[in-house]
């Protein structure tokens, strides 16, 4: 739609020439202009440096969420599945939604030290409740009509898992997937610039340290621009897999 | 409450020597504290479609899902054709009120998901669906999704579903309900000639008065507080008019206003 | 889940974990978790002390001037882009952005332009925040029924009245729907900021705990801190029921 395109152009103008201006003020002598992080975003890529940061920032990001990804959807289809379940491990993750995981950091340095292990851990401390909470009640909130529906078809306990259950419950695990990368990401980054800066992490602190703000802007650019994009290609695949299930946009 | 006080329209009763498909016999049906069914009693005629009319809060969709083997039953017991029911079974298919559709399935696999629970090869079961989806007029959706479709064609899968499986007994829960009322007359008209043609045994449960008499062979009425059967109407000579002009036949409109004010006390 | 026919509540496993911990702290298993009374008994000793006090206190500033902002700044920003249609399409997209960007990475932004002490922290927090709340308030003005409007016209409601008697009770559970989810994060915000940028309240207390391996204080003040979170967050979500009862009947 072309409106939508060129007001989302303007948006895009209006930000990044605000930012450029007050660098020139400049607001800061720590606030580069837009145009010169763009410049040093540009060398890092030429020079590849960028790359083989992220291929280092993005292993423990990508283990972790693996590792989320299976653990939490299984732990959610058997919480959602089992009133027992509920009941004994729900509470644990409700109060991890709530709690500002981040506090057990230190506790997975002094136990797991200071290499991928921890980073592993926090990026799945990060991911895995929401994960979790998601499925978990997708499973229970399927609709109690559809069940019924199957059983009057005399479905099987096994035929209404695999056919009624997991595909209503998909788009609600498919949004708490997103959600739990999104969390994934925040964790990946921060174990990086808390624990020991490696990959993009080490970028960031290490630009700060020697002042070279251009290069340091540069890459949190990167990772927003780079966090932005994957989610939304993931929610552009969720609205492709379940257009079923899509509400629809109401909009005037 | 039980056959003996069927009547027909001029108010006569008359024993009636009726082969029942389902017999409902002393069911009751307790939530706790609470009676939705009271020691209910009533028979189906096989080969013809019975409605369950009353107002809400009678009981009528908990009878119809005991019948279906959803819900059980406190006590009594349910047949079907001489054999107890102790669940859902193959000889009952279901129509649901909310149409209770697979969102991200199409029609095809929508109507032929019966067959798929059952086992049926896919080829076999698209074979038997596609027959029902021209039944009921959806050739051509085949593809569609249940959101692209209206209200009255998602019912029009829903039916066509419960065709499929052949079952001899069919329930409908309200079909009708959630459907504009330009589809709904056309659908009260389609269900008079389905249950003209098929062999089979239609329980509909509705609180439509006009839509009770105008489909059925025989409407038991049911009351709240306790649920019971209250009496059990036989129209007659309208039956074997055509479709248009049962609207205006004077013992339709007799049978309605009949039934109106002995319900018109139970509007909450 | 029933036991012997009586129904136990929600959160009642959480006893039986806690039973579990005692058990394993006990057994000496790992130093990392030590019995959960001997937290208990050092959670007391610690609540009194001024170390303690001045913890509390710095985060609760940070926590409650982040999220005092996020919530002025959120809501008339969520109800704006909600009523036009064109500071929606040019604003939407970057609190789309925001919201689903790691924003630990702005972080080091912060804390080289404001320093690092209590401003960096306070505007972490709003940050953290501000985009849900924005975007609820936008979700709760744009499901306003047209109905409701049109009855307001038609009976002559000024807009002052529309806006306080009908409109902002319309929108109301959905904006406390994302205050509350914005008051979570708010708290990892005010953490995070603690962890990375200076090392005051909890954060310091974390610092200090861990370096010197004083893990029963460690433990007590974390569960203070996730006690806080999770009481903060259910009292938000009761607020939130007393105002839901006509929210699906809207």
């Amino acid at each position: 739609m072309n409106r939508s395109l060129v007001l989302k152009l303007l948006s895009a103008i209006i930000v990044f020439g605000a930012w450029e201006i007050a660098g020139r003020v400049p607001v800061s002598y720590a606030f580069p202009t837009f145009i010169e992080s763009m410049q040093a975003l540009t060398a890092m890529t030429l020079n590849g440096s960028i790359f083989v940061a992220y291929a280092e920032t993005l292993k423990p990001l990508m283990l972790g969420v693996a590792i989320s990804a299976t653990a939490g959807i299984g732990l959610g289809l058997w919480i959602g599945l089992s009133s027992r379940f509920e009941w004994l491990f729900s509470p644990i993750f409700v109060v991890a939604q709530a709690a500002p995981l981040a506090a057990l950091i230190p506790i997975l340095v002094m136990a797991y030290g200071i290499g991928l292990t921890s980073k592993v851990f926090v990026v799945c401390i990060m991911a895995m409740p929401v994960i979790v909470l998601n499925t978990a009640s997708a499973v229970r909130n399927t609709p109690a009509s559809l069940k019924e529906m199957g059983r009057s078809f005399l479905a099987t306990d096994r035929d209404i898992l695999l056919k009624i259950i997991i595909p209503a419950a998909s788009p609600v695990i498919f949004a708490g997937l997103r959600l739990g990368i999104s969390a994934g990401f925040i964790g990946a980054i921060l174990s990086e610039l808390k624990i020991t800066p490696t990959g993009v992490g080490d970028i960031i602190t290490f630009s700060r340290s020697i002042a070279d703000y251009p290069s340091m802007y540069a890459a949190i650019f990167s990772i927003i621009v780079l966090a932005v994009l994957f989610l939304n290609g993931l929610e552009r695949v969720e609205a492709y897999l379940f257009e079923g299930n899509n509400r629809g946009y109401v909009s005037d | 409450m039980d056959m003996s006080q069927i009547k027909d329209t001029l108010g006569d009763a008359q024993a009636v020597d009726i082969d029942s498909a389902v017999s409902v016999r002393n069911v009751s049906k307790n939530y706790g504290e609470v009676e939705a069914l009271r020691d209910l009693s009533l028979e189906f005629p096989r080969g013809q479609l019975t409605s369950l009319l009353g107002p809400s809060g009678c009981g009528k969709t908990t009878l119809l899902k005991i019948i279906a083997g959803l819900l059980d039953a406190t006590s009594g017991e349910i047949e079907i054709d001489g054999k107890k029911i102790t669940g859902p079974g193959d000889d009952r298919a279901f129509v649901f009120q909310d149409f209770a559709l697979l969102p991200w399935a199409n029609v095809m696999r929508n109507v032929s998901f019966g067959l798929e629970l059952r086992g049926v090869a896919k080829s076999e079961r698209e074979d038997i669906a596609q027959k029902y989806i021209s039944n009921v007029g959806l050739t051509g959706f085949e593809k569609a999704f249940p959101h692209e479709l209206s209200g009255g064609m998602r019912q029009r899968v829903g039916l066509a579903r419960a065709l499929s499986v052949d079952a001899q007994v069919l329930l409908l829960d309200e079909p009708f309900s959630a459907v504009d009322e330009q589809n709904r007359r056309k659908f009260q008209e389609d269900l008079l000639e389905l249950v003209r043609n098929e062999n089979k045994t239609f329980i509909f449960v509705t609180h439509s008065i006009e839509e009770a008499v105008y489909v059925s062979d025989q409407i038991a009425i049911l009351l709240p507080r306790p649920s019971r059967v209250s009496e059990v109407i036989r129209p007659k000579e309208f039956r074997s008019t055509g479709v248009e002009n049962i609207r205006r036949s004077k013992e339709y409109l007799d049978i309605v206003d009949q039934i109106w004010s002995s319900l018109r006390n139970y509007v909450e | 889940m029933t036991l012997f026919g009586y129904k136990l509540p929600g959160m009642s496993s959480l006893i039986l974990w806690a039973l579990i911990w005692e058990l394993v702290g006990q057994s000496g298993w790992t130093f990392f978790i030590p019995p959960l009374s001997e937290v208990f008994v050092t959670l007391f000793n610690v609540i009194g002390t001024p170390a303690f006090s001045k913890a509390i206190y710095e985060t609760a500033y940070a926590f409650l001037a982040g999220v005092f902002f996020a919530v002025v700044i959120g809501i008339p920003v969520g109800i704006l882009i909600g009523k036009s249609r064109l500071l929606d399409e040019l604003i939407l997209p970057w609190v789309n952005i925001f919201l689903s960007a790691p924003l630990t990475a702005l972080v080091p932004v912060l804390m080289v332009l404001f320093g690092f002490g209590m401003k960096s922290i306070i505007i972490t927090t709003t940050l953290f925040a501000i985009w849900i709340i924005i975007l609820n308030s936008r979700a709760g003005v744009k499901q306003i029924n047209r109905s409701l409007v049109e009855m307001a016209r038609s009976f002559g409601a000024s807009p002052l009245d529309a806006f306080f008697k009908i409109y902002f009770w319309a929108a109301l559970p959905e904006i406390l729907g994302g205050v509350r989810i914005g008051v979570i994060r708010a708290v990892k915000g005010v953490i995070i900021g603690q962890l990375l940028i200076s090392i005051v309240g909890f954060g310091a207390l974390f610092e200090l705990y861990s370096n010197n391996f004083m893990m029963s204080h460690f433990w007590a003040v974390l569960i203070v801190l996730f006690a806080l979170a999770f009481t903060l967050s259910e009292f938000l979500a009761y607020l939130e029921r007393r105002v839901s009862y006509y929210a699906s009947s809207r």
